[in-house]
């Protein structure tokens, strides 16, 4: 797995590259909190799923793990481009269901 | 069928999906059933290294077997056992680390696959059964 970030205004983009397995999550998982916390005032996370070949549920702990760290922090998780097996993972999961419930909590505010 | 035999480390968990893409990959299977098959074995290989073993080493046992079109998976560890698996497997619930782990790992393999079976004993270890009907290709219909 490798990472890319990429920041812009108050949104940082992760883009993933790879298998996204147990093998990989803790690494990945501290990758992304370090870049989140060192760059500072980060609104949006941004995790690009466009090159994840292949995802487990460690993958979904790793994505609900930032989830609830951007909350703490006071901002929001976004994933864009998931292909055909991570969306149905995705969705199965509960995970997409999370994600629109907040932007619905928000578009009400 | 085939049987194989490896070390519960997390690195082997790429060895194992690709070992059973190989398995099914003649029946000509549909890019979707080969995603399924490919994070079911991952979900069960993955609890054997994290929970069976504790992340300690032991041996995980996978066994591969074709009946026709059907394709059952079953995979073995020798680790701490499961106490209630009924409980085990209702979504979300996890022993692990609630920040890290979603405890969706018996939800993914009882959707992805037709069939789960799970035996377990404490102290002495967890088979994971999974069945799948490879469905057959439509070209191989029209040629019949
Ligand atoms: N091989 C096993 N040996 C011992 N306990 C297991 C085994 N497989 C599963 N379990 C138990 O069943 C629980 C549920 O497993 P499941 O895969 O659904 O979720 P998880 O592994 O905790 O989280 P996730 O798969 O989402 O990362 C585990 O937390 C663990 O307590
Ligand atoms: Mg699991």
């Amino acid at each position: 797995m490798q990472i890319t970030f990429k920041k812009r205004g108050s949104t940082l983009t992760a883009l993933l590259e790879g298998e996204l397995d147990q093998h990989c999550a803790s690494e990945l998982r501290s990758a992304i909190d370090t870049a989140v916390r060192s760059e500072g005032n980060i609104e949006i996370l941004l995790l690009d799923l466009g090159r994840v070949s292949f995802m487990d549920s460690s993958g979904i702990g790793v994505i609900l793990g930032r989830y609830k760290l951007m909350r703490k922090l006071g901002g929001e998780l976004a994933i864009a481009n998931a292909q055909p097996q991570v969306e149905k993972l995705l969705k199965l999961s509960g995970v997409y269901a999370l994600l629109d419930a907040k932007r619905r909590e928000k578009a009400s505010e | 069928m085939i049987k194989l035999e490896f070390l519960s480390l997390s690195k082997n968990e790429s060895f194992a999906r690709a070992a059973a893409a190989a398995f099914i990959a003649p029946l000509d299977p549909t890019i979707e059933e080969l995603a399924d098959v490919r994070t079911a074995v991952s979900e069960a290989v993955t609890n054997a290294v994290i929970h069976g073993y504790r992340n300690g080493l032991g041996n995980v046992m996978m066994e591969l077997t074709l009946k026709g079109r059907l394709f059952t998976v079953r995979v073995e560890d020798k680790g701490c056992g499961i106490e209630d698996i009924e409980l085990a497997m209702k979504p979300f619930y996890t022993t692990g680390n609630r920040s890290e782990r979603s405890g969706m790992g018996f939800a993914v393999m009882a959707a992805f696959m037709d069939k789960l079976k799970v035996e377990s004993k404490l102290g002495s270890g967890t088979t994971v059964i999974m069945e799948k009907l490879i469905a057959k290709p439509l070209e191989s219909e029209q040629n019949e």
